[in-house]
């Protein structure tokens, strides 16, 4: 295994670094997109609730891989000429955001109405009192689940492998595929995606502590 | 000079019909006390006044503000009505020094140095000086209350609107707050209106008491009046009831 490692090393460490790109880059712009349609799904305005619902209910009931199909080939076609992994960071960004938006909403729904209204009764708009009572309450209660959607979105982040993205899991197809080594490749491949996903894991079970 | 102006109000809650043709008009500096059973629609009343409920027919003027139409910005009308609530409502995530200056500083844009200043006179006027750095979750009810009606105070307000202060607090802590808001209310041009069960508070700080069963004001009277002969049939049967106890 040690040898496969060594003569591949390149190989996995450019596909660890396209992943751990492809992550870092879903994770801060989903969280963004989430947090916005989550708070889309709550304000007053019932036009601006449903635009809000039709993103998350579209977005959270359609495979992964066939949005990002969507934007492998559809989008070059008619709109700009991207490639794999950008198509595939979108893809997960979009599908992603959906999942958050519905656990940051479940959130803004657990604080007590009570904050609204006394930031309301003070003469905050419905925008400062999100953002200076609400919402930091509400990100308290929604870590754990949080925590969970960053950890399935470094593993989703293997869909770049079908639309050539070059990430980690393309690169262990490749490498299984040259040295038909399949068994231990995939083994250091899992280690690598563990590399990313363990430390998200305990810093999340570190923040839920430290807030508590 | 009126404050507030309710001019045939209606308010529905779906079918259900939560005040019925409200018409009242409180003065600058007065101090009105709303009573009732439950489900009366006393709190709801209330409420409509800084537009926390909507009304769905007739005119509701506040401080020269018709709250009723579209084109009224609410947030310019509640910088200048304050709320004090049942369950304190105090931002959880904040201290208390900060519940107190948020809104000042970023609904009224006031500088730091005043802003922080005039926070803390407020809660050592309330008593709670030596509370400012505690979170709302290690203070008492009766404290919590108290550095809410110091939040409200805050905003510099013309009018302050209490919604049940006291009836969440253990009977220990009553009275520290009711002193505080015997305090507010006899600040000569402050305008409140006060929806309680007290009736003994009531009788001592109201210039006059109204009273309301389903929706309706079946009273509106000069406190002592109110309290030595209710004309209305309802209100005495409420009044003998609850004076017994």
């Amino acid at each position: 295994m040690i040898n496969l490692l060594t003569n591949n090393w390149n190989e996995f460490i450019s596909g660890f670094g396209w992943t751990l790109l492809s992550s870092v880059l879903a994770l801060f712009f989903s969280l963004i997109i989430g947090s916005l349609f989550a708070i889309l799904e709550v304000v007053p305005n019932k036009f601006v609730r449903i635009i809000g619902n039709i993103y998350v209910e579209v977005f959270r009931n359609i495979p992964l891989l066939v949005i990002t199909m969507f934007f492998y080939l559809v989008i070059p076609l008619y709109v700009v000429k991207i490639n794999g992994f950008t198509a595939g960071t979108i893809g997960l960004t979009i599908y992603t955001s959906a999942f958050i938006a519905e656990t940051v909403r479940a959130g803004i729904n657990s604080v007590d109405i009570g904050q609204m209204e006394a930031a309301r009764s003070q003469g905050m708009t419905f925008w400062q009192a999100m953002r200076y009572i609400v919402l930091p309450q509400a990100f308290k209660y929604v870590i754990p689940p949080l925590g969970n959607q960053f950890v399935n979105l470094v593993k989703n982040s293997s869909v770049l492998a079908f639309v050539a993205g070059f990430d980690l899991m393309y690169q262990g197809n490749a490498i299984a595929s040259q040295t038909f080594d399949t068994i231990n490749t995939y083994i250091i491949v899992g280690l690598f995606y563990l590399i990313i996903t363990l430390p998200i894991s305990y810093y999340m079970q570190h923040l839920e502590k430290k807030l508590a | 000079m009126s404050m507030i102006e309710f001019r045939n109000v209606q308010k529905y809650y779906g079918d259900f019909h939560a005040l019925k043709d409200i018409n009242l008009e409180i003065d600058k500096g007065e101090t009105v006390v709303l009573i009732g059973p439950s489900g009366s629609g006393k709190s709801t009343l209330a409420r409509t006044v800084n537009g926390l409920e909507t009304i769905q027919d007739g005119q509701l003027i506040v401080n020269g503000h018709n709250i009723g139409e579209k084109s009224t910005n609410l947030n310019l009308i509640r910088k200048d009505v304050g709320m004090v609530f049942q369950h304190f409502n105090l931002y959880a995530n904040k201290d208390v020094l900060e519940n107190v200056m948020l809104a000042p500083r970023i609904v009224l844009k006031l500088n730091e140095d005043e802003n922080k200043k005039r926070a803390m006179a407020l809660l050592d006027q309330v008593g709670l000086a030596d509370k400012a750095h505690n979170m709302p979750s290690q203070i008492s009810g009766g404290q919590a209350q108290r550095v809410a009606i110091a939040r409200s105070l805050a905003m510099k307000p013309r009018c302050m609107l209490f919604d049940e202060p006291t009836s969440a607090l253990d009977p220990e802590m009553i009275d520290d707050v009711l002193n505080v808001i015997k305090y507010v209310t006899s600040q000569g041009d402050m305008t409140s209106l006060i929806v309680t069960h007290e009736m003994g508070f009531a009788q001592e700080v109201a210039n006059r008491v109204i009273f309301m069963d389903q929706g309706q004001i079946l009273e509106d009277e000069a406190t002592d009046k109110f309290y030595n002969h209710p004309t209305n049939e309802r209100a005495r049967q409420f009044l003998s009831k609850i004076i017994k106890h």
